[in-house]
């Protein structure tokens, strides 16, 4: 188990290692001289040089890349071109954002996905799973922007016409001023993207299911006189659910680009919504450090994923 | 006599082949299997249908009379300056600007469709390659490619893209170039995994003993063996790479405007969908039909070509 551990936290370094180098690339494929760019137009060339100076430019690649790197393990992320503001305080600003969508979206596409699922494999080739997988092949096909368009027009529009104003159309209530507030603003957004990402769930929930119900075990729970209820959520959804927690882990990187384009569509003020701007304003801190922050998390969450698998199927431990 | 006829009407239709047995080759009897998919007949109609307008976008902009980037600001914008709906001059509709929504969607479909096209091509080969190499070769080779896909498979990837555009500038090349580098890495897994079971084959020993050097073996005796799940994996990631460009145009990092393109068609339409539902309706029909009708044709492909394998979206 320790030496599993200690490979998988080597690999998620590398995986940062390799991110560093490839954003601090890109700092450098830049076209943009960002002294030019923050010491103004009508900037003297002196000017430009003292800034260039000041941000440390002028220093050999490999010692500006080594500050870059030494200054991140201290947690800073450098100051934004754009706004007057330290990288990391502003990303800190951001996060709550869009850990709210992120999670509460979360909990709502395993619920949705593993229901369905598991209502599909019951009945095989039944109405229900007939309908699960029109539900799936639509939402599959559907990008997360058209979806949340849609049910801006239905849930937020036409509903309002009609006279009922539960659903909010965009914007964001922190959970600390007002906890109702922030899940109406949230919850068009959160059923978008737990929609959208629901469908791999179902699929994986109806096919494990499927496996472990032709198990012997299950027909000798069955035969014990067990209720099926029981024998379905405690025998074999337990089982079951393996292989959607290693999907959980793989679907970290898809979700957060799903959070960034759901930011948009419902003017959410997150860390996506922070990128996006920060093309137009050409702040490159802001979005190097967004990079970082996020390959940080989907590498903490795939060991976290992977220990999480390692407890439920011992045979990967022996691995 | 009545009990006999079912056998006898059997051996009329040997007879009718002329007595010789028909071999029906894998491929013939995949085909066949697709032929009779509905499903796969009504996604194939769709995407002939969508292609077609791809090509014939000039057509539709000469029959209406609406070049793609023409703004009509008297007739297709209402007093207030609000687009009109759609009605006899502009069967769609007209935008913000009082362009002619049916004519930008026709066009729309022609950047979907080459881009689906190219960058899922240039995705497929790159993951060949890069697959097949680590899984003939192995050992270091293999190591090395392997942690590359992982890394790849563990990256930010829209993040990645909006950093890359900050630095040289929204274009659909580069939309291309981004679609490719992620796309190929979930390829290439699967064929080094292939390739490593195959190259234990007795016919790959074979050919290695009487002296094939190792690009013929893995172009005349390995990549056949892949071809069906190369031809699966090429129409699933048609509509994942149409959806990832409609996703980089909405987001402003795609194509540059006044290009029509479905997605940063829905980026305008966000600000404007309470008063032109017909804004989002219909480039958003198209993009969600055309990948809908993909991710059908690559299911039944799928099916066709694997009967046993598991189906995406299981039918009946």
């Amino acid at each position: 188990m320790l030496r599993f551990l200690v490979r998988r936290v080597l690999f998620g370094i590398l995986v940062l290692w390799v991110v560093t180098v490839v954003v601090f690339a890109i700092f450098f494929l830049a076209p943009h001289d960002p002294a030019r760019l923050i010491a103004g137009r009508m900037a003297t060339p002196a000017t430009v040089a003292a800034v260039r100076h000041n941000l440390g430019l002028d220093r050999p690649v490999y010692v500006q890349y080594g500050s870059f790197v030494w200054n991140l393990l201290h947690g800073n992320l450098g100051y934004s071109y754009y706004r007057a503001q330290p990288v990391t305080q502003l990303l800190l600003s951001r996060l709550p954002v869009t850990a709210s969508l992120a999670l509460g979206a979360a909990v709502l596409w395993l619920l949705i996905g593993v229901g369905i699922g598991v209502l599909a494999a019951v009945r095989p080739r039944s109405l229900e799973d007939r309908a699960a997988t029109v539900f799936a092949l639509t939402f599959y096909s559907m990008p997360p922007f058209l979806l949340g368009l849609v049910l801006l027009y239905l849930l937020f529009f036409r509903l309002h016409l009609a006279g009922v104003t539960f659903f909010a159309g965009g914007g964001y209530t922190p959970l600390t001023q007002d906890p109702l507030g922030w899940a109406q603003h949230l919850l068009l957004p959160w059923i978008t993207l737990a929609l959208v990402t629901s469908v791999t769930y179902i699929r994986l929930t109806r096919g494990s299911m499927l496996d472990v119900l032709g198990e012997d075990y299950i027909r000798t729970a069955r035969s014990k006189g067990l209720g099926e209820l029981r024998v379905i959520v405690v025998h074999a959804l337990r089982s079951a659910l393996t292989p959607v927690v290693t999907q959980f882990g793989v679907d970290l990187a898809t979700l957060l680009g799903g959070a960034i384009v759901t930011e948009q569509v419902f003017g959410l003020p997150g860390l996506g919504q922070l990128s996006v701007q920060s093309v137009t304003n050409q702040d490159l801190p802001v979005i190097i450090g967004t990079v970082i922050l996020f390959a940080f998390f989907i590498v903490v969450a795939n060991i976290l994923v992977d220990v999480l698998y390692a407890v439920l199927d011992p045979r990967v431990r022996l691995s | 006599m009545a009990t006999g006829e079912p056998v006898l009407a059997m051996e009329r239709a040997d007879l009718e082949l002329g007595g010789e047995v028909a071999a029906r080759g894998p491929w013939r009897l995949a085909w066949e299997r697709l032929r009779r998919d509905r499903a796969a007949i009504a996604a194939t109609a769709f995407i002939v249908f969508i292609s077609l307008v791809a090509i014939g976008a000039p057509l539709v902009a000469h029959l209406t009379g609406h070049p793609p980037d023409a703004q009509y600001r008297d007739t297709g914008l209402s007093i207030n300056g609000i687009p009109v709906g759609p009605n006899r001059t502009f069967l769609f509709g007209t935008d913000e600007l009082g362009r002619d929504v049916l004519v930008r969607v026709a066009y729309g479909a022609r950047i979907s469709l080459l881009v689906g096209a190219v960058a899922s091509g240039l995705a497929v080969l790159v993951g060949i390659a890069v697959g097949m190499c680590a899984g003939y070769f192995g050992a270091a080779v293999d190591t090395l490619l392997s942690r590359f896909m992982d890394v790849i498979l563990s990256f930010p990837l829209l993040l990645f893209a909006i950093a890359l555009v900050t630095v040289v500038g929204p274009s659909l090349p580069l939309s291309v170039a981004i679609i490719v580098f992620f796309s190929w890495a979930p390829v290439g897994r699967v064929v080094r995994g292939q390739v490593l079971s195959l190259r234990e084959k007795e016919f790959v020993e074979a050919a290695r003993s009487v002296g094939a050097s190792d690009l013929r073996i893995l172009a005349v005796d390995i990549l056949p063996n892949l071809a069906a799940q190369i031809i699966v994996y090429a129409t699933l990631l048609v509509p994942l790479s149409i959806v990832f460009e409609a996703t980089l145009s909405f987001l402003g990092l795609g194509v540059v405007p006044p290009t029509a393109e479905w997605g940063s068609m829905l980026a305008e339409a966000v600000s404007y969908y309470q008063v032109a539902w017909w804004y989002v309706a219909f480039p958003g029909a198209a993009l969600l039909f055309t990948t809908l009708a993909f991710n059908i044709l690559g299911d039944s492909v799928r099916d066709a070509v694997d009967p046993r394998g598991e189906r995406m979206f299981v039918r009946g």
